[in-house]
């Protein structure tokens, strides 16, 4: 029996889209209200989902406990009540969600092998959401 | 082909156990789960059927008979129980939201496969609004 499991978490933190090589002008014309000097910040949510068979023994696809330990020890405490801009990962990237989402991704597939990554899902407002799904994977 | 889903939700009570273990071993995988009082929440269960639209009535299928299927065969034995000492098949099964998505789906699609053209796509078992499982039946089944 395989089956998805979906967890939800989050965080709150700042960023600013911007763009350091086109001009002030440019950056104001593609990134908007985003683009303001100082930055602006979002509560995010991350959402995880992994699949694999349920074990027989103690009916689960992975132990929850053990995804929470490391989502938040690894990912969540890391990126809350701080300034995206500022995070190793964006030293060379623009902390749009969508590479927010994609660096999510690719720490969980390579730290985590519990159980498969299908999915990473994240709200940056309850109107705006980004999601990166294993290549090939169809979309469900 | 579209998709159509339908939520309801059952409140239950459970605990996750192993009687071959120590409590030790229990308290270690399963937490604060393993308390044998058991414990609560308000689950929400969301069935997904996926069919083609007929052409007559506009429907993927008829929504009164799977909303009568769903409370039948999920809601009525699970809602205010408790699933581990009321619910048949977690006598032997560990009633995780996994598991609970497997045992939902088993109930629901003999019964909704034979309504129309319709077929049971996924069942998803919110056991909170940050927990939830989704099962798609086993392939080619």
């Amino acid at each position: 029996m395989n089956v998805h499991l979906n967890r939800r978490y989050r965080f709150s933190a700042s960023h600013r889209l911007h763009n350091p090589e086109l001009s002030d002008e440019e950056n104001r014309d593609c990134y908007g209200k985003c683009n303001n000097p100082h930055g602006h910040g979002h509560n995010y949510t991350v959402e995880i989902t992994l699949s694999g068979e349920v074990d027989p023994v103690t009916g689960m696809v992975c132990n929850l406990a053990d995804l929470d330990g490391f989502m938040q020890s690894k990912l969540i405490e890391r990126f809350h009540e701080s300034n995206l801009n500022q995070d190793e990962f964006f030293r060379n990237q623009i902390p749009t969600t969508e590479a927010l989402c994609r660096r999510i991704f690719d720490q969980v597939e390579h730290n985590f092998s519990d159980a498969k990554l299908e999915r990473v899902r994240v709200e940056e407002t309850s109107h705006n959401a980004f999601e990166y799904h294993r290549a090939g994977k169809r979309f469900q | 082909m579209v998709l159509m889903s339908r939520r309801a939700e059952f409140s239950a009570s459970h605990f996750y156990h192993n009687p071959n273990w120590s409590e030790e071993e229990n308290r270690r995988v399963f937490g604060k789960c393993s308390n044998l009082n058991g414990h609560g929440h308000n689950y929400v269960v969301e069935v997904t059927v996926a069919g083609e639209v007929d052409p007559r009535t506009g429907f993927v299928m008829d929504l009164k008979q799977l909303k009568e299927i769903l409370n039948h065969e999920v809601i009525a034995p699970f809602d205010h129980r408790h699933l581990n000492k009321e619910v048949a098949e977690f006598a032997v099964l560990m009633p995780t939201t996994e598991n609970l998505a497997v045992v939902a789906w088993r109930r629901l699609a003999p019964h909704i496969n034979q309504q129309g053209t319709a077929k049971l796509y996924r069942v998803r078992i919110f056991e909170n609004t940050d927990l939830f499982a989704d099962y798609y039946g086993e392939p080619g089944a």
